[in-house]
């Protein structure tokens, strides 16, 4: 059965990634307005950078991660001015990690979504006299409240499945950044397998639900 | 035809292979990441004296358990401890019999900083830092050693709440060098040059302040009857297999 220790995982995880995605979309939602209407020559590279993570082995984002927020590198010595400290082995700095990792899955879905909406919806609520603020609010979020839950699912769950990041930067503190993937990999290392298949069979469970709401709430991905 | 040149080159390079297949055997070996830099060296040895090729795979020892009871090709098994290579045997993965001790790990509390680390360790006492980064003690035998130092010490209670634990010791180190960690205890191997620590400072723990961490070689079972896991073996109790595993500063075991 799960122990005291797994269960502390459980919880921590479901905190990093409820927080996570929060900040992705806060993020996320804006990148991906700018990045479809806009006609800037940095669109394309934005878009490449956003993508990164997609790309990438865990390993090399965390191994940057590392060297850049350590208190000599570029985050490291901002994060210090800021007062906050250094961010390695802090629920913090798994945070900032995860938002990282998961971006291109919540900038994504919601660039699409933007598209498909096209001139028209923008144009009428214009002649009406509608702000671009409440033009966003009361016509484009509604229009695309399908992408909006699919950039929702797939960064939570991406993040709740994050682990090569956390592995590198984590530094495996209970209650700060032991989350249940770093936890499973603990577990088969120190060959407690039946505490492995515990902790394993809670994350698939999880995983096969979220997925299928998703294809639920959600059966024409892409809107 | 430049298709049938293509294939000629072809024919000729594999004859190549065949024949170095035909004049020496190649053996797969699974070794403890601490073990890097020495294993890397005495196998280029072993080759040069026997043309038998190595193929090494470096990784956590515990991996490497579950890897062998799941199939993994390899022939010989050089863990970070005592245990894994027993563990094996027991489940029949490997020859009972062949298990011995390669090479005694030894400890040092070590920082990228110079002038960080006194002599004596009592930076552990009296030092200002925030994280101190340990193999986890679960995993890794040299993490369980740095456990019982600090247990020796009577800082266990200070220092519980600044520790970072690595998955193993190398990336117990990637924290410490790249200054995330202030300081940790890591393998003397893996911060010694030509005898002695090249960067930053460190300590090296006297051997009585913990027991010794025993780090053992097992044959497989898929290597049972295989010549160059047999001679690679032998290798490792040769005087000149043990003048590399004490360069990189590691203790030797009394020959079994």
């Amino acid at each position: 059965m799960l122990n005291a220790d797994d269960i502390t995982a459980l919880i921590l995880t479901l905190q990093v990634a409820c927080i996570a995605t929060v900040c992705l979309l806060l993020l996320g939602t804006p990148m991906a307005w700018w990045l479809v209407r806009t006609t800037s020559r940095w669109k394309r590279v934005i878009n490449t950078l956003v993508a990164l993570p997609l790309v990438l082995p865990p390993s090399v984002l965390g191994f940057y991660l590392l060297i850049l927020m350590s208190p000599t590198g570029i985050i490291g010595q901002l994060s210090v001015a800021l007062g906050l400290g250094t961010l390695p082995f802090t629920f913090g700095g798994l945070i900032v990690a995860s938002v990282l990792y998961s971006l291109p899955f919540v900038v994504q879905p919601l660039q699409t979504a933007f598209a498909a909406i096209g001139e028209r919806p923008l144009e009428v609520a214009a002649t009406l006299r509608a702000s671009p603020l409440d033009t966003f609010f009361s016509v484009v979020m509604p229009l695309t409240r399908h992408g909006f839950m699919t950039a929702t699912v797939l960064g939570f769950a991406h993040t709740v499945g994050e682990f090569g990041v956390v592995l590198m930067v984590g530094g495996n503190i209970p209650n700060q950044t032991r989350v249940v993937s770093i936890q499973i990999y603990n577990h088969v290392e120190a060959m407690e397998y039946a505490q492995a298949h515990w902790l394993a069979a809670c994350l698939l469970i999880f995983s096969f639900v979220v997925l299928l709401l998703l294809y639920g709430i959600n059966p024409k991905p892409g809107r | 035809m430049f298709s049938i040149k293509l294939i000629r080159l072809l024919l000729i390079l594999s004859a190549f292979i065949t024949t170095k297949t035909v004049l020496a055997e190649s053996v797969l070996v699974a070794v403890a990441a601490n073990f890097t830099k020495p294993m890397e060296e005495i196998a280029a040895e072993f080759t040069k004296e026997t043309r038998h090729q190595v193929g090494l795979s470096f990784g956590a020892s515990g991996k490497f358990v579950a890897q062998i009871e799941n199939g993994a090709p390899f022939q010989v098994f050089l863990s970070a401890d005592e245990q894994k290579p027993k563990k094996l045997i027991d489940s029949q993965f490997a020859v009972a019999g062949t298990q011995f001790t390669y090479s005694l790990g030894r400890l040092v509390l070590w920082s990228a900083k110079p002038d960080f680390i006194d002599q004596q360790g009592k930076v552990l006492s009296f030092g200002n830092f925030k994280h101190l980064a340990i193999a986890d003690p679960k995993l890794a035998p040299y993490g369980e050693a740095a456990m019982t130092v600090l247990k020796k010490l009577g800082l266990e209670e200070r220092i519980k709440p600044l520790l970072v634990l690595g998955e193993n010791i190398t990336q117990t180190q990637q924290f410490i060098s790249t200054g995330n960690a202030e300081l940790g205890f890591i393998a003397v191997s893996q911060v010694i040059k030509d005898g002695k620590i090249a960067e930053g400072s460190g300590w090296i723990v006297p051997s009585d302040f913990y027991a010794p961490i025993r780090q053992d070689a097992v044959l497989l079972k898929n290597g049972a009857t295989h010549p160059a896991a047999l001679a690679l073996l032998d290798f490792l109790k040769t005087a000149k297999a043990q003048a590399i595993i004490e360069k990189y500063g590691y203790g030797l075991a009394v020959k079994p």
